[in-house]
């Protein structure tokens, strides 16, 4: 059966503030899906309650992977049960080598039942294939060296995402701009490594406003989201018209969900990007 | 007594049994002590002492000397809260009637204890000479027999008062005076066992010499006294082990280190501590370095009570240069009161002071360090990094950082950090699958990675193991 995560009636608050109002979405594995919207819309608020960050608070609704409810599991658990999240900006942890994180990260994501304390997959064995992986993704071997995410430039972060995600290999995964702040050349880099971890294997569900990454990762679906609620969905050709035009059209159809809209986009004081 | 009234209400309100963090250190062995000397400190005790140790009059007179000034000195009003009846503790405990050559000399248990700790192990990969004291008495020693023949002494300070009289007594007290500071002129009044240890010119010892210091008895004071010659050019590295299994009762801890560093000359001294949570650790720690020598403390304080200890680098002649590296880490009941102080007192030398401290579950940790530039040392540099990192609300760090600069000429930096675990950074770590204890403990390895990597590999994942046992249970 393949694979599937199902996001149901999802209201979720920061704060006292209401940001979800009622999200429905259903991704299986190997499918790839555009999230877009204005700012402040809610997308990067989906992401955090997927991965099931402690300030963004489930009020309703159900996030299910494949019968079981996500909602009851605590970040790790859900990253072992094959959920991940590429950061919009991930944070720095000084001192912590990216190689050293990135062993002990694996390793709990492929033995789910792992305990503390037990052992980490032998050392020769994940270098290799960090080596090769690294290769894959165009990076200097060096970057395994470094600590995670500290002193990195905007596109070093985002490979390290993108690294992170090639050598987890989640069922799911949930890209937060990963596009954003990048030069030309590293976002057709970042596209295309996307699309070769991708191929098929995992459930994507990309958040973007640039169009290069949704070329190299042809979305099967495209959900508009405004106000807090996927107002449309549809095939490519309505990320292709969102390129070209802009959400004019939504917020036309939609004056409720715009309204909503511009009031969160106003108080986008929330924390880490709504 | 008050004091008595204190004592018990401490005792009784200690954690030793909520706290989690029982580890391989926390056993007792049994033992018989050939002599345990009544508990308390007076005249009696410490002629007892000297007569067990057959010492030469100057000794004795020292002592003696010692003991008035340690009568007469108040408590510091400042840094921990030591409320400990002095007359509550054994001064003296001789476990074994001769120290051992071989392991096999030891007494059985008392091998056994070091078995434990690994200290044999160790021995035969990667040291070039150990010392393992047992309460007051060193019962093992050991020296690589080529470093003997090149003239390196690593003895018992107790031998090294018979054997290298001449050469002890140009430096014995001479660092740190009785007269220094209370709990100097304590151990100076019953000293008992720590190394001497003597490094000829130019003689470069390649692997550590390791001393290993257990406290055993219940209410136990341990008194070590070290003196370090690293002559002109010569190298060295030390270091000290040291813990105690837990009881509800205190124990003191309270050694004197003294350290010459000659010109040219090089000495890092790494103490690698785990004290049980009973015990008051009260340690004064001095070195001199001449023209162009080096001398590193690099001082790792895990558990005790109460720590106060600021190893000290005075810089006396151009060129030398005075490092301290201090990692502290206080959790429930524990108070770290650590820091390091660095005195140039000559021209062109140098002085760097990293220090990294973590406070959890109600701990405290304070950084207290001293920078003195002395008139006529132009052109010194000194620059101190102090970071604390604090990982839950209920737990304090504070910092207390004096410099005093009598010359223009100077560069003296200090920055001072304090942070706490960011949710952020757990979310994050957490969200790759890292459970969230396991999280914290990388975000704190993380924390003290830039002092871990100065250390060789051995000791390097040893205080990191150290540190994983610590934040053990951290996160409920």
């Amino acid at each position: 059966m393949t694979d599937t995560l199902t996001i149901r009636n999802l209201h979720v608050s920061v704060g006292d503030t209401p940001i979800l109002k009622g999200v429905d979405l259903e991704l299986k594995r190997g499918e790839t899906h555009a999230l877009m919207g204005p700012n402040g819309c809610g997308k990067s608020t989906l992401g955090m309650a997927l991965m099931g960050h402690p300030n963004y608070e489930v009020t309703a609704g159900e996030i299910v992977l494949n019968g079981t409810n996500v909602l009851e599991m605590r970040p790790d658990e859900r990253a072992r049960a094959g959920l991940f999240m590429a950061f919009q900006r991930p944070v720095a942890i000084p001192g912590v080598k990216l190689a050293d994180f990135l062993r002990h990260a694996t390793t709990n994501v492929r033995r789910p039942d792992r305990k503390e304390g037990e052992d980490l997959i032998p050392m020769r064995e994940f270098r290799q294939e960090l080596k090769s992986k690294m290769q894959q993704l165009k990076i200097d071997p060096e970057f395994a060296r470094r600590y995670v995410n500290d002193g990195f430039s905007g596109g070093e972060m985002k490979r390290a995402e993108i690294l992170q995600l090639a050598m987890l290999e989640p069922k799911f995964a949930i890209l937060d701009e990963t596009d954003s702040g990048l030069d030309a050349d590293a976002v057709l880099l970042a596209s295309q490594s996307i699309a070769e971890i991708g191929r098929k294997q995992i459930g994507l569900l990309i958040i973007t406003h640039h169009d290069k990454l949704l070329e190299h990762n042809r979305p099967d679906y495209t959900h508009v989201m405004l106000g807090g609620r996927i107002v449309e969905t549809g095939g490519i050709e309505l990320a292709q018209e969102l390129h070209a035009r802009g959400y004019d059209r939504i917020r036309q159809t939609y004056p409720e969900a715009a309204a909503d809209n511009s009031a969160m986009a106003k108080g986008e004081a929330l924390p880490l990007g709504a | 007594m008050a004091t008595d009234l204190i004592t018990n209400e401490l005792s009784e309100s200690k954690p030793s049994d909520e706290i989690g963090e029982i580890n391989k250190y926390d056993f007792r062995t049994v033992s018989t002590a050939i002599f345990k000397a009544r508990k308390g400190i007076d005249a009696e005790i410490v002629n007892q002492i000297s007569d067990m140790k057959s010492e030469p009059d100057w000794m004795r007179s020292f002592r003696l000397r010692s003991l008035e000034i340690f009568e007469s000195k108040p408590m510091p009003t400042w840094g921990g809260d030591v409320s400990l009846d002095f007359q509550d503790i054994y001064y003296y405990l001789k476990p074994t009637d001769h120290q051992g050559k071989t392991w096999d000399d030891v007494p059985q248990e008392i091998k056994e204890t070091f078995d434990k700790l690994g200290i044999p192990e160790a021995e035969k990969k990667y040291l070039a000479g150990v010392k393992a004291q047992f309460e007051s008495e060193v019962v093992y020693g050991s020296l690589q027999e080529d470093l003997a023949k090149k003239g390196v002494i690593f003895t018992d300070t107790d031998t090294a008062v018979r054997e290298h009289s001449e050469l002890l007594r140009q430096y014995f007290g001479n660092i740190i005076p009785p007269e220094d500071n209370k709990f100097a002129a304590l151990n100076s009044a019953v000293w008992s066992g720590g190394s001497f240890i003597y490094i000829p010119p130019g003689v470069k010892v390649e692997f550590p010499l390791q001393a290993y210091f257990r406290i055993n008895a219940e209410s136990m004071g341990q008194f070590e006294r070290t003196l370090i010659i690293v002559d002109e050019g010569a190298q060295i590295h030390y270091v000290e082990g040291c813990t105690a299994p837990m009881y509800t009762t205190e124990s003191l801890h309270s050694a004197v280190v003294e350290v010459i560093v000659k010109r040219g000359g090089r000495c890092r001294y790494t103490t690698i501590q785990n004290w049980a949570n009973n015990i008051y650790n009260l340690v004064t720690k001095r070195a001199m370095a001449y023209r162009d020598a080096t001398m590193e403390w690099v001082d790792g304080n895990l558990g005790s009570h109460l720590t106060m200890k600021y190893p000290a680098v005075y810089m006396m002649e151009p060129g030398a240069r005075g490092e301290i590296l201090s990692i502290a880490f206080s959790s429930k009941g524990q108070h770290q009161d650590a820091g390091a102080k660095l005195v140039h007192c000559a021209p062109n030398t140098t002085g760097r002071i990293i220090s990294k401290s973590i406070s959890k579950n109600g701990g405290r940790s304070s950084y207290r360090g001293l920078v003195k530039i002395q008139k006529g040392a132009v052109k010194s540099k000194c620059n101190v990094v102090c970071d604390a990192l604090i990982l839950d609300p209920a737990s304090r760090s504070d910092t207390y950082p004096y410099i005093e600069v009598e010359e223009q000429d100077v560069s003296v930096g200090h920055e001072a950090s304090v942070s706490r675990i960011g949710e952020e950074q757990l979310f994050y770590l957490t969200s790759r699958g890292l459970t969230e204890s396991e999280a914290s403990t990388m975000i704190v390895s993380g924390f003290v990675e830039p002092l871990i990597k100065e250390l060789p590999m051995e000791y390097a994942v040893e205080m990191n193991r150290l540190i994983q046992l610590q934040m053990e249970g951290s996160v409920g």
